[in-house]
């Protein structure tokens, strides 16, 4: 590998980030618009479509909820949406659109796809092409690639009102934000990009086989779809959830390197944005930036540390004088810098696509993913998710630092009291408990001993990634893990519902706390709360508060993984 | 108020001691949850040791289990000493409260203990007063020497704003009858008493939200350790439960847990020695929070007196003349205003100061005249107000002379200052201009307020005129000119409503309802029953301008607690490289390439943590009961001073702790 190629690498990680950075103002604008729910130019066309949803439903959007009402309502359209899917992928066999003729889900497998899908995880522990009718793909889960986003910012949006508002019980209305999210920001988004995914050849029609004939005079099938319209959600809402079973790493899903690029852009637009709405909504966009900067910095150490390792390539194929990047499990279209930058976006953001196997980076490559994973999905993050998962680190480290300047602690104008601190923590337990908690379950039991491919450490980490993943909502596989047996799928399911709504409740509860708190101006002896000197105290806080704690696991995995490997050991 | 006498003397540590070990019951244990956490980790170890099989070594073990007993009792003992502080300031206060006995008005003794609230009770000089009360009749001087370390008597009359007596303090002359108002051991001095000592401090809401947080890590650092053993098998290996157990103990956050309770009680004490009484930690929290600090201009942004300042004639008089005229006039003048015109003729016109002469009949002053003067056998000078001046010499104040005076009066009060007219033998000669003098130093001081970021508003019963001209010079932020106590309550309240925290001082009882309402009320000990009531602070000194003192109190206790809750987390890091590879050597030997600090074995290593880990509370101790030291600089400089001290510090520190003991470790053979 010569310095020139592993410079290179930099540069691409470098020009992203900073791509990322000049998205954050516009998509922040767009969305922050909706926050407001004020009328945009998209209204003269979409307009009567809302009002005609609200009609139907008997909805009024300007009845404000409390923090109960909002949690409520959300979770009762999340059990019936799980519902719903649970049915459409069970009764598959029966439903039309499936002129394949393929069966029903079994009803572990149908329970974890459902969960998966409706807490904006995407976990495939199938093969989307070869398992799913083209009914069940759009109605039972591309749906959800929508509806799952939209919760996520709507969640987001509440726990900005807690910050903005003052001494008031109101964080707007679940259903209007839903709905305004849904119609004004990800379906014209994603008209847009599918179109332009088209034009750059990815199919979409309900046509679901191509009778291809090869050189050889042979007959080949290959499975089409609407894939360019599940493709445009699957990044923009961070949903990860792939029409084939390679995902972004399938041709179909991922024609060009030009593609590839757009798509992780796509996957940070919103995360990113969100960033620029929380400062607008709090009425300081340097409060926004700060959280931005901040992420990025997370971001660009993390990428540019799994580039170093898969440029270092494998030690093992070093003896055998096999030489350059590690190239296993990637796309010789992408190579392995865009690789490596792929696995970290969609790691950091809770999206989970994937265009190279994590499974097949070295060990220490393979670190990062996991770790970005295990850090919550706060570095950008997924769509809401990201945002609403990385302020409860900012109220955690005004909360541990903020007292030596002298104050009680106060975040954008909200004093953080014992109440905010008992949630902030409840939220934040729920990721140690069940990935950690649930790995240790995996790892001794027969039933998921089966699971992992490998033997010795790097099985460990197939386990500990699966959990990881499912935890965080982000649905990416290290793959090397046979999960779709009962065990997994149940256990798995498990992880994806608590690691969701035990964290959404209690940001819920935290915005409506700090909704009725008075608002306090700040002034000089007020925490800065922007800038360098907290942009550093936030990044130590989330190494310390969420990452030390998988540092025995991560010993164990990844870090074992590498040493024994260029020890030489072979499991 | 005696000053304690050094933190480690052996008459507060030898009793601490003693208390560290009551503390470790359980019921009060259990108050600290990660102390509570360690001592049941270090019992479970305790009892391992009889009928486990570790693998262990015995000598490593029962190090081991020693390390962890040391690491609770380090933590109560923190807590005990702080407790002694306290107590032992408490104990000067109570011991003049002891044996009190009251005589009622029917002239029969009974012990203080009985008093009820009501009851009538009488005090002649040389008593003590036996409890809290109001004076309802009759007039004396108190010392109150007892509280307040003051020997210089007060006064305390029935009616008006000093009729409040306090037990313990001793008549001097006359006789009082007083009603009393608190019960023996409810007075307010006995409820701070019972709060310095300790015994009925509850947490204060900040000592709770960070409790919970303490908690939650660790909840979380129990399971990142519990899924050990699990792991470990997967791997093929076993991790004794003593090791577990170690790195378990250095990572839950014992460090700032152990010292919390002794901070919160250190700030409260520090309070005392500066003889201020809170009546709730919550109070002296809040101190910290202040945005907005009320201050009377009198006696705290100005000197109580006002001075000469200059001499403005009228035309056709030599200011030598009235300079002359007005020396004489206030040579029997004893008050500060009369001395500073005294002065003044010295200064600028070089007169003597003559004894009053022989046969020279002073003037006084009266409430109903308001001039005062001197009459040397027919040569009268006289000074006073103005309209005063010219109603004693009603021919001169028909004459031009007087509309003269009437101008220049007029022109010094637009300047801020108080005109003081003088007349010799019904002649006006003109006009001395009081000024108000700023206290030394009290411009920087609101500069430093201002850099903390604490607006300041000056109370004022002057003009607007002339409270503008004072505020400009002293460089207060606003001010409430002609203000009434309902004109404060309004200021505050809608200081409140815009979201900040507001401080004031007061005496009187119509101060009661806006000591109330802020945040922070500081109630002068000479003030009325009423006011102290009201306040959450009593000053024994009764000086307002403490109130700026007390908020860098306050700023203090909670940078001391942030600064220690920062340390303890940031020392994790090198926690885990500590222990994690000496955990695991057995599992995967590569892993010694995270033993980053080279610590001799995996046994020394383990045991350096621990030992880090525990002798880390006592290290802290003198900064956790002296604070850390509060600079009035903005936020952000202190931020980024204490994140480099404490956070990067707390970093770095243990990496070279537990270096430097794991080499005594291996070099004594140790493990």
């Amino acid at each position: 590998m010569t310095s020139a190629t592993l410079a290179s690498g930099f540069g691409l990680i470098l020009v992203f980030t900073a791509l990322v950075a000049l998205m954050a103002k516009p998509f922040g604008l767009w969305l922050f618009a909706v926050y407001e729910g004020r009328t945009t130019p998209l209204h003269r066309v979409l307009g009567p479509v809302e009002r005609a949803f609200y009609r139907v439903a008997g909805i009024n959007p300007n009845q404000e909820q409390d923090w109960r009402q909002y949690a409520v309502h959300l979770m009762l359209f999340q059990v019936v949406t799980v519902i719903f899917t649970y049915a459409v992928l069970r009764l598959q066999g029966s439903l039309p659109m499936n002129p394949r003729g393929l069966a029903g889900l079994s009803p572990d497998g149908a329970m974890n796809t459902a969960i998966a899908f409706v807490t904006n995880t995407n976990w495939q522990w199938y093969a989307g092409e070869t398992v799913l009718s083209n009914l069940s793909q759009m109605l039972g889960l591309t749906i959800h690639n929508f509806l799952s986003a939209a919760t996520g910012i709507a969640v987001a949006f509440a726990l900005f009102r807690g910050f903005a508002r003052a001494e008031t019980r109101h964080l707007g209305n679940f259903w209007a934000d839903l709905t305004r999210v849904t119609l004004y920001v990800l379906l014209p988004a994603c008209i847009v990009y599918a179109l332009y995914l088209v034009a750059s050849g990815v199919p979409q029609t309900f046509a679901s086989l191509i009778d291809a004939k090869t050189l050889e005079g042979a007959h080949q099938a290959i499975v089409v779809g609407p894939v360019a319209s599940q493709e445009a959600i699957k990044m923009l809402g961070t949903n990860g959830g792939g029409f084939y079973n390679a995902n972004s790493a399938h041709p179909f899903e991922n024609p060009t390197a030009l593609v590839d690029f757009v798509q992780m852009l796509s996957i940070f637009a919103l995360g990113a944005g969100l960033t620029y709405t929380f400062g607008k909504a709090v009425g300081n966009t340097r409060q926004g930036w700060a959280i931005l900067w901040a992420m990025l910095l997370l971001f660009v150490a993390g990428a540019s540390f799994a580039w170093w390792r898969e440029a270092a390539g494998n030690p093992m194929l070093h003896h055998l004088g096999v030489m350059g990047a590690n190239m296993e499990g990637k796309e010789v279209r992408f190579g392995a810098a865009a690789s490596a930058l792929f696995a970290a976006v969609t790691t950091a953001a809770s999206c989970g696509a994937v265009n190279a196997m994590h499974d097949s980076f070295t060990a220490l490559g393979g670190l990062v993913p996991l770790f970005n994973m295990q850090l919550g999905e706060i570095v950008i993050g997924g769509v809401g998710s990201g945002i609403y998962g990385f302020l409860l680190f900012a109220v955690l480290a005004v909360f541990l630092a903020g007292l030596m300047v002298g104050r009680t602690p106060e975040y954008v104008g909200k004093k953080v009291e014992a109440r905010e601190v008992k949630l902030a923590v409840l939220a934040i337990v729920i990721l140690p408990l069940c990935i950690l908690g649930l790995t240790a379950v995996a790892v001794v039991l027969p039933a998921g001993l089966a699971g992992p491919l490998a033997k010795g450490p790097h099985g460990f980490s197939e386990i500990l990634y699966a959990f990881t993943s499912a935890t965080a909502n982000n649905g990416s596989a290290f793959a090397g893990l046979t999960a779709g047996t009962p065990f997994y799928n149940g256990l798995l399911g498990v992880a994806m519902w608590l690691g969701r709504f035990l964290v959404v409740i209690p940001v819920l509860a935290i915005a409506g706390s700090l909704a009725s708190r008075k608002h306090t101006p700040a002034g000089p002896g007020s925490f800065p709360t922007t800038g360098g000197l907290w942009i550093g105290l936030l990044v130590a806080t989330i190494l310390i508060v969420g990452g030390l704690t998988f540092l025995p696991s991560l010993a164990l995995g990844p870090v074992a993984d590498h040493l024994t490997g260029a020890a030489g050991l072979l499991y | 108020m005696s000053q304690p006498t050094s933190m480690f003397s052996a008459e507060l540590v030898v009793p601490a001691l003693g208390g560290a070990l009551r503390k470790l019951h359980p019921a009060q244990l259990v108050r600290n949850p990660v102390l509570f956490t360690t001592a049941v980790v270090a019992l479970l170890l305790t009892v391992l040791l009889f009928v486990g099989h570790t693998g262990l070594s015995l000598g490593f073990q029962i190090q081991l289990i020693v390390w962890l007993w040391l690491t609770v009792l380090f933590g109560t003992f923190a807590e005990s000493l702080a407790e002694g502080r306290g107590r032992a300031q408490a104990a000067s206060l109570r011991a003049t409260r002891s044996d009190l006995v009251a005589r009622l008005p029917d002239g029969s003794k009974v012990s203080a203990a009985t008093l009820q609230k009501g009851a009538v009770v009488m005090v002649a000089a040389g008593e003590l007063i036996p409890a809290d009360g109001e004076v309802i009749a009759g007039v004396a001087s108190v010392n109150e020497a007892a509280i307040t370390g003051e020997s210089a008597p007060v006064i305390r009359e029935a009616g008006g704003d000093r009729s409040a007596v306090t037990a313990g303090t001793r008549v001097l002359s006359d006789e009082i009858t007083v009603r009393v108002t608190q019960e023996a051991g409810q007075g307010f001095l006995d409820r701070m008493i019972a709060l310095v000592e300790g015994a009925q401090r509850q947490k204060t809401p900040n000592e709770i939200a960070l409790t919970i947080l303490l908690v939650g890590l660790t909840i979380i650092f129990l399971i990142a350790v519990a899924t050990i053993p699990a792991f470990a098998r997967y791997a093929g290996g076993q991790i004794p439960v003593a090791v577990l157990a170690a790195l378990l103990i250095t990572l839950i956050p014992t460090t700032i847990a152990a010292l919390l309770s002794a901070i919160g009680i250190a700030g409260m004490d520090r309070l005392v020695q500066f003889n201020v009484l809170a009546k709730s930690g919550r109070a002296v929290e809040a101190a910290g929070d202040i945005d907005v600090l009320l201050l009377d201009k009198t006696g705290t942004i100005t000197v109580g007196d006002r001075q000469a300042s200059n001499f403005l004639p009228l035309t056709g008089t030599a200011p030598a003349t009235l300079a002359r005229a007005a020396l004489m006039a206030s040579l029997a003048d004893e008050t500060p205003e009369g001395r500073s015109i005294l002065r003044l003729a010295q200064e600028a016109h070089s007169l003597e100061v003559p004894e009053v002469p022989a046969g020279a009949e002073v003037i006084p002053f009266t409430a109903q005249t308001r001039i005062s003067g001197l009459d040397n056998n027919g040569h009268v000078v006289t000074k006073g107000a103005v309209d005063a001046i010219l109603r004693s010499v009603p021919d001169a104040a028909r004459g031009t002379a007087a509309a003269e005076l009437r101008r220049i009066a007029e022109d010094v009060a637009r300047q801020g200052q108080t005109p003081l007219a003088v007349a010799e033998n019904g002649t006006l000669l003109g006009i001395v201009a009081l000024k108000d003098v700023i206290k030394a130093g009290i411009r920087e001081r609101f500069a430093e307020l201002r850099k903390m970021g604490i607006r300041t508003v000056m109370i004022t019963g002057d003009n607007p005129l002339t409270a503008a001209a004072i505020a400009a010079e002293s460089g207060v932020d606003d001010f409430l000119a002609e203000a009434t106590p309902e004109d404060k309550l309004a200021l505050i309240r809608r200081e409140q409503q815009g979201g900040r925290l507001v401080a004031m001082c007061g005496d009187g009882t119509n101060d009661a309802p806006a000591l109330a309402q802020a945040d922070v009320g500081v109630a002068m000990n000479t003030g009325t029953q009423a006011a102290r009531e009201a306040g959450n602070m009593v000053d024994l000194d009764s000086d307002p301008t403490k109130l700026i003192e007390i908020v860098g109190l306050g700023k203090q206790l909670l940078m001391t607690r942030g600064a220690l809750t920062t340390f303890s987390v940031a020392n994790d890091v090198a926690k885990y490289f500590a222990i994690i590879p000496a955990m695991f050597l057995v599992l995967y030997p590569q892993l010694s390439v995270l033993n980053v600090m080279h610590l001799a074995t995996p046994q020394s290593a383990i045991l350096s943590a621990i030992m880090f880990n525990a002798l880390i509370i006592p290290a802290l101790v003198p900064l956790a009961l002296k604070g850390v030291r509060y600079r009035p600089v903005g936020a952000g400089a202190l931020l980024a001073r204490n994140l480099a001290v404490f956070g990067v510090g707390g970093l770095i520190a243990p990496f070279v702790g537990i270096k430097a003991i794991d080499m005594l470790v291996a070099a004594l053979h140790l493990a």
